[in-house]
């Protein structure tokens, strides 16, 4: 209230439209110090996203001009093309695995490390950490331990054990794909969501711990419930945010341990049959129709969990 | 009265050993599995040929050895853009993003949070949101803008979309939010200093942690990047790219493509190690608070 009144004070008999005119010259340092970031964010991110929603209504090649074919290329996407329902399943499918998965298991971890001591903690934290910081280069070592034949890890060990007569073909058999390639990508999943728990622990105030202890709670899970979670809400949102978006990415992943495009289509993405109409077939129209419904599905979701998670603690 | 379980002279709450006990079998057993593959890959690098083709695969080495590093620049030397063009390519590329990224990201999110000029809210709401749509949804016009900017086969081309991420603005921004105080700020401007130097003076000393997360973000992203659907030219092409087209060519088990892995996975866990607790400062206002 106190700093409403101050303004309107400064303000004096100036309009609305008139005062921010004054603040805008006022403050135009501030217009020039952002200047350059915001003006490759609107070039590189909001023109294209935007744009996008106009091209998914066009023929749009790249060479020639784009013309309005209306909602021709969603009535396509859905109706008549297979492979999107396809990869529309996978999509899905992966980000309750990978999305949902690693958001629980980045807490878990994170909620664990926060019991050591420094020392142990900082390495302990190196050691989970570590995959998803090299995520993009280190498929290589995926070659090694689900290699299909007895050279690989897996296989060789369950050859020897007798568990198995024949090579398992990870990357090849249909029932193996999907698993395997959660597998992996859980494996280099707690990323950006995971340290900023680690560090939404470590600020933690421990005289909520004590108060609370004397209040009656009695074990880890109360803890967790009432005082740990609510505590966390700022880390959980932002954590959310990081983890559901990079689900729905999944795609790259897919082509690199499948070596290309997996059999059957099995663990085929939206990211994936987006770069099939715009890196082969030049269909951009097509393509821009495909990544809206991405668009709505990562936004979508992204405001469902936000809504969630306000809930958290409340009873 | 209870009695409080203790754990080196700290009490210790709402923990029982039993609890303790199982979660740190649990966790033992998950780190086991996370390390696993690194460590395999190490040790699959200093295998000797006959070693790699050993059954059952071992999870040690007898006689380690650097071979396949040899082989591996070898491999490299013979591609007819020499080895060290790509090696400058991706120090070149890594460098000048990550650099440019940090002073962009920096001027606007001070900016953002310290002037409170008529639409810092807005601004800051639309990067924010801006953090749920993935690179995915973009791509395609991005391909059309950086081909109408003539800066396709460049590269700019892998730098520019690379200097406006907003994860970098939004760390930042909540970064300064939490440790740059106004008062501060205000009696510098008091004593004359302008906008900028008040920026580069005051503020950025405060916030080292926050660049060195920015840092380390974007150096990660550029240090990994590949195949790019932007450049095609063989002699911009990055360490990443060519390496993995090298080993694509048949050779994929050999020891030399565990040996590169490790030459490209190295690097940024290094940088990891020497950041880490500023990076953990940083994140621990990342937090959002609508």
């Amino acid at each position: 209230m106190a700093k409403k009144e101050k303004e309107a004070v400064a303000r004096g008999d100036k309009t609305r439209l008139q005062w921010t005119w004054h603040l805008m010259k006022q403050y135009k340092i501030g217009y020039v110090m952002i200047a350059p970031y915001m003006i490759l964010f609107i070039l590189m991110t909001v023109i294209p996203v935007l744009g996008s929603i106009f091209v998914s209504f066009t023929d749009y090649n790249l060479l020639q001009m784009p013309n309005w074919v209306g909602l021709d290329n969603y009535i396509n996407l859905f109706l008549n093309d297979e492979l999107f329902t396809t990869a529309l399943k996978y999509t899905l499918i992966f980000a309750v695995a990978i999305g949902l998965g690693s958001y629980v298991l980045s807490f878990i971890v994170a909620w664990f490390v926060n019991e050591l001591s420094p020392k142990v903690r900082a390495f302990v934290t190196l050691i989970f950490y570590a995959p998803s910081l090299v995520a993009g280069s280190i498929y290589v070592v995926f070659n090694y331990v689900f290699s299909g034949d007895s050279y690989g890890l897996i296989n060789g060990w369950l050859l020897n054990w007798g568990l198995i007569s024949d090579p398992i073909l990870f990357f090849a058999d249909t029932k193996f794909i999907l698993p395997t390639i959660i597998v992996v990508s859980l494996w280099m999943s707690l990323g950006t969501a995971f340290l900023s728990f680690i560090a939404g622990f470590q600020g933690l105030d421990r005289s909520q711990i004590e108060a609370g202890a004397v209040d009656g709670i009695t074990n880890r899970w109360q803890e967790l419930w009432y005082i740990t979670l609510p505590n966390l809400k700022p880390q959980l949102a932002f954590g959310a945010i990081m983890s559901i978006t990079s689900s729905f990415g999944v795609g790259g992943i897919v082509t690199q341990l499948c070596q290309g495009l997996p059999t059957d289509y099995v663990g085929y993405t939206l990211n994936l049959h987006l770069g099939e109409y715009s890196g082969t077939r030049w269909e951009f129209g097509y393509g821009c129709a495909i990544s809206m419904v991405l668009f709505f599905l990562m936004v979508g979701s992204n405001m469902l969990v936000q809504k969630l998670l306000s809930k958290v603690g409340k009873s | 009265m209870k009695k409080l379980r203790t754990r080196k002279h700290r009490v210790v709450l709402n923990r029982s050993a039993g609890g303790d006990f199982g979660v740190t079998i649990f966790m033992l057993l998950l780190g086991v599995v996370m390390f696993l593959p690194m460590y395999y890959l190490v040790i699959q690098a200093l295998k000797p040929l006959d070693e790699l083709f050993y059954f059952p695969p071992r999870f040690y080495v007898m006689h380690p050895s650097f071979d396949n590093f040899s082989s591996l620049f070898n491999l490299l030397n013979t591609s007819w853009v020499p080895f060290s063009r790509y090696l400058f390519n991706t120090i070149f590329i890594t460098v000048c993003g990550t650099f440019g990224h940090l002073v962009l990201s920096s001027l606007c999110a001070y900016a953002l949070s310290r002037i409170p000029f008529p639409g810092h809210k807005f601004t800051f709401q639309v990067v924010q949101k801006s953090l749920m749509i993935g690179s995915e949804v973009s791509v395609l016009l991005l391909f059309v803008i950086i081909s109408r900017m003539g800066i396709l086969d460049t590269y700019w081309a892998i730098i520019v979309p690379e200097l406006s991420k907003p994860l970098g603005l939004y760390l930042m921004k909540q970064f300064i939010d939490s440790n740059v105080s106004v008062e501060i700020l205000e009696s510098a401007r008091l004593d004359g200093a302008g906008e900028f130097r008040t920026f580069w003076s005051i503020a950025m000393p405060m916030v080292k942690p926050a660049w060195l997360t920015l840092i380390i973000y974007s150096f990660q992203g550029l240090w990994n990047t590949g195949q790019n659907l932007y450049v095609y030219s063989e002699e911009l092409k990055t360490l990443n790219f060519t390496i993995n087209q090298v080993l694509n060519e048949g050779i994929v088990r050999s020891g030399a493509s565990a040996a590169s892995s490790v030459v490209l996975v190295i690097v940024p866990i290094i940088v990891f190690i020497v950041s880490q607790s500023r990076i953990i400062e940083t994140m621990g206002s990342s937090g959002m608070k609508d």
